[in-house]
C-alpha cells in the first residue's frame, strides 16, 4: 500500500439557497481556497475526480460545467461519480494506490435548493414498487425513526441530543448553516415534521461544495507541513429494499469501520455525515465510539447537509482536525442511499 | 424568465422523463397479478417469502421463481405521518407511509395507509388492501385501510 | 377475454415528474440581460487574455474566475463550421432543410452555434462573413433568441487563418 494524504481541503458555506450563483460560481471561490492554501497548479493534478448529481442540478451531464472550475484544457485525466464527493476520493484514492497518480484534485457540489429535495430523493428508490408511490426522503427516515423508538434501540430525547450537541459545535464552524444554543426539552415539545421526526432531526437543505486535494508520500510535503494520512478507508453497501435489511442498526458501517480500523486505537475526532439524528446516533455506535471521541465538532450533516459535497467536507474537516494538531487520530463517514444504505469510513493519522 | 431583485435571474422548468421499464419475467407476473387484485411473494429456498418480490435473493444471489399469495392482510411495521402531502404522492389528503408486512410474506415493504388520521395509526395495527376501481398492473393500484 | 387481458404485463409506464427553479448565476444572468437590451457580452480571461462569449464565471482553461469588467461584442463574424440539416426534431420549430451554424464573432476567441438564414443552401462555406439578424426590438426579452439568425454579409471571406483554430 502507499501512504496517501490529505494535503488541503476548502469548502464552501452552506446556504438554504444560494440565489445569484450557480453550480460553477459555487465551486469557484472553493477550488480557488485550495489553490491559495496548498499552492497546487494545473500541472501538479494528474488525477481529477467529481461527486455531484444531474437529479439535484435537473439537467443531464451537468457535472461537466464543473470542470469550467478546474480548467481542463489541455485535457485532463478525469472521472465522476453520481455520490458524495467522498466516493469521488475513494476513487482517487484508489487511482494514487495503482500508482497512476500522486496528486488528485477531488471535489463535490450540488444545488439541491433548485428543485424538491425530498422527492427528487424518492428517485433513488426501487423504481417498479416503490418509486411510483413517492416516499420523501424525510418519510423514509422517520419510518426508520419509528422502528428505532418503538424496538428501543434509543429514546427521542438522545436524538434531541445529537441535535443539541451538532448545533452547539456549528457555531464556531463559519461553513455552518444551522448553529446556536438549543435545549432538549424546548426541542422535544415542538411539533413532528413527519412524526416521529421534529424538524430539529433532520438536516437542513444546503447549497454547497467543498474540495480535498490528495497526495502521495512522494508529493505529499510540498503542499501540507502536517499532511493527514489515510490510514483506513473502506465503503460497504446493503440492500436497496428497507424491508430486508435491519434498519435499527447499521451493518456497512460496523463492517467498514472494522475493515478500516477504526478500533485499532483511540479515535480523538469523529466527523459524521448522517443527515438525521437517528441516524447519526445509530452511525456513531456502528463505528463504536467511545466517550473519548469528540464527535462532528464541525457540526456535522446537522448542521449543514451540501448534498454531493458533505460527505467529502465530513474527511475534510477530520484532516484539518490533524493538520492543525487538534487531533492524532481521526475518523470520517459518508452515507448515501435511503436509511444509511451505503457507508465510507476513513481513518485519518497525523 | 423572472427578473427580480436578486442578482440571477430564474425561471420554473420541470423536467419530465416518459420511462418505460421493461418488467422481465418475475416482476412481469407481479405485477399482473396486481391488475387481477392478487398481491405475489417471492419465495426463497429457505421457504421464507420476500415482499415485494425480487429476482434474486438479496443474501444468497440464488434466482428466484416461485410466487405466491400474500395478504392482502398484513401488520404496520413502522409509519410515518404525512400530513401535507405533495403533488406527486398518492392521496391529496393526509396519510401515512409505512412498512407492511403481509400475511404470508416474511419482509416488510413500503406501501401507503389511508387511515384518516394520526391516531388511527399504531406501530402493529392490522391493515388490509383496498383496490382502485380500475386496476391496471401498477404498486399505485394498493392502498391499504385499517382493518375493520 | 382478449389475449392482451390474459398475457403478462412486460413493461410498465413510470412517468417522472419534477419541478425546478432555475438560477443563471451571476454571470449567465449578466449576459442574459445585456442580450434583453441588444448587446452581445463576453468576458476576458485574466491569464491569457481570451475573450470567452457569452461570459462565464470561470476561464475554463485555466479554470480561473473572470471577475473583469465584460467586453461588448459586435453582431457580426466569421462562420467557421456548418451542417446542413434535413432531419426533423421535436425541438427545433425550424424548417427544414435548415443550416446549422458554429459562429466567431469578431473580437471573440469561442465560437457560438447558431443558424443562418436568408442564404442559399449551395453557397454556404467556411470563412463566410455574418451578421445577426435579430427580432423587433419590442420583442426582446433575457434570451440568445432574441436573434433569429445569422445573415451573409457583402463582404469577402476571412482567411482561413483567423478562424482555423476554432474549428
Amino acid at each position: 500500500m502507499r501512504d496517501v494524504a490529505v494535503v488541503g481541503f476548502s469548502q464552501s458555506v452552506s446556504l438554504r439557497r444560494e440565489r445569484n450563483r450557480n453550480e460553477v460560481e459555487i465551486l469557484i471561490p472553493v477550488l480557488q481556497e485550495l489553490r491559495e492554501a496548498t499552492g497546487y497548479t494545473n500541472e501538479d493534478l494528474e488525477f481529477v475526480c467529481s461527486g455531484s448529481s444531474d437529479y439535484l442540478a435537473g439537467q443531464a451531464f451537468a457535472f461537466v460545467a464543473g470542470l469550467d472550475a478546474v480548467g481542463a484544457w489541455p485535457p485532463v485525466c478525469e472521472s465522476h461519480v453520481e455520490m458524495d464527493g467522498a466516493w469521488a476520493l475513494y476513487e482517487a484514492w484508489v487511482k494514487i494506490q495503482m500508482g497512476y497518480a500522486d496528486v488528485a484534485l477531488v471535489y463535490g457540489f450540488g444545488k439541491p435548493s433548485m428543485g424538491d429535495l425530498p422527492i427528487t430523493m424518492a428517485l433513488q428508490l426501487d423504481p417498479y414498487t416503490v418509486m411510483p408511490l413517492w416516499p420523501d426522503a424525510i418519510s423514509v427516515a422517520a419510518l426508520q425513526a419509528r422502528l428505532c423508538l418503538d424496538g428501543g434501540v434509543m429514546t427521542d430525547r438522545q436524538m434531541a441530543e445529537a441535535a443539541v450537541r451538532d448545533r452547539a459545535h456549528a457555531k464556531s464552524n463559519p461553513h455552518a448553516q444551522v448553529a446556536g444554543d438549543f435545549d432538549v426539552e424546548g426541542i422535544l415539545s415542538e411539533p413532528y415534521l413527519v412524526s416521529p421526526l421534529r424538524k430539529h432531526d433532520c438536516s437542513p437543505i444546503s447549497d454547497g461544495a467543498s474540495a480535498v486535494l490528495l497526495a502521495s508520500s512522494n508529493r505529499a510535503g510540498d503542499f501540507s507541513k502536517r499532511p493527514a494520512w489515510i490510514r483506513g478507508i473502506e465503503h460497504i453497501c446493503e440492500p436497496q429494499d428497507l424491508g430486508v435489511r435491519d434498519l435499527t442498526r447499521s451493518r456497512s458501517t460496523e463492517i467498514a469501520a472494522e475493515k478500516a480500523g477504526v478500533g485499532a486505537g483511540r479515535i480523538d475526532v469523529a466527523e459524521l455525515s448522517a443527515p438525521f439524528s437517528h441516524q447519526e446516533i445509530l452511525v456513531e455506535r456502528g463505528l463504536g465510539l467511545g466517550a473519548d471521541t469528540t464527535v462532528n465538532p464541525s457540526g456535522g450533516a446537522l448542521a449543514g447537509n451540501p448534498l454531493m459535497a458533505v460527505g467529502l467536507a465530513r474527511i475534510g474537516e477530520a484532516a484539518a482536525r490533524i493538520t492543525n494538531g487538534e487531533a492524532e487520530r481521526a475518523v470520517a463517514h459518508a452515507t448515501s442511499g435511503p436509511c444509511l444504505q451505503q457507508n465510507l469510513v476513513c481513518v485519518l493519522e497525523g | 424568465m423572472s427578473q427580480g431583485t436578486d442578482a440571477s435571474l430564474t425561471a420554473p422548468h420541470t423536467l419530465s422523463y416518459t420511462y418505460k421499464r421493461s418488467l422481465g419475467p418475475l416482476l412481469g407476473r407481479f405485477f399482473t397479478g396486481l391488475r387481477d387484485r392478487q398481491i405475489l411473494g417471492a419465495k426463497r429456498a429457505d421457504g421464507s417469502v420476500l415482499m415485494p418480490p425480487k429476482e434474486y435473493d438479496p443474501d444468497t444471489s440464488a434466482a428466484l421463481d416461485e410466487l405466491v399469495p400474500v395478504g392482502p392482510g398484513g401488520v404496520v411495521k413502522s409509519w410515518a405521518w404525512v400530513s401535507a402531502p405533495r403533488k406527486q404522492q398518492p392521496l391529496d389528503r393526509a396519510f401515512a407511509y409505512a412498512l407492511v408486512q403481509l400475511d404470508g410474506a416474511d419482509t416488510a415493504f413500503l406501501h401507503v395507509v389511508d387511515a384518516g388520521e394520526e391516531s388511527a395509526m399504531q406501530t402493529g395495527m392490522r391493515v388490509t388492501a383496498r383496490w382502485s376501481d380500475e386496476a391496471t398492473g401498477q404498486i399505485t393500484d394498493l392502498t391499504f385501510i385499517p382493518e375493520a | 377475454m382478449s389475449d392482451e387481458a390474459t398475457e403478462d404485463l412486460r413493461v410498465l409506464r413510470m412517468p417522472v415528474e419534477l419541478d425546478y427553479t432555475y438560477s443563471a448565476g451571476r454571470s449567465a444572468s449578466r449576459f442574459l440581460r445585456a442580450i434583453q437590451e441588444g448587446k452581445l457580452l463576453g468576458q476576458r480571461c485574466p491569464v491569457d487574455g481570451k475573450v470567452y462569449f457569452p461570459t462565464r464565471g470561470a476561464c475554463p482553461q485555466h479554470g480561473m474566475p473572470i471577475d473583469g469588467e465584460p467586453v461588448e461584442l459586435p453582431d457580426t463574424g466569421t462562420l467557421v463550421t456548418y451542417s446542413i440539416v434535413r432531419v426533423p426534431s421535436a425541438n427545433i420549430p425550424l424548417e427544414l432543410p435548415y443550416v446549422a451554424v458554429q459562429v466567431l464573432l469578431d473580437g471573440a476567441d469561442t465560437v457560438m452555434m447558431h443558424v443562418l438564414g436568408e442564404c442559399d443552401l449551395e453557397t454556404v462555406h467556411m470563412g463566410m462573413r455574418v451578421r445577426a439578424k435579430w427580432k423587433p426590438k419590442e420583442e426582446w426579452s433575457t434570451s440568445v433568441a432574441n436573434i433569429l439568425y445569422f445573415v451573409p454579409l457583402d463582404e469577402p471571406d476571412a482567411a482561413y487563418d483567423s478562424y482555423k483554430e476554432h474549428i
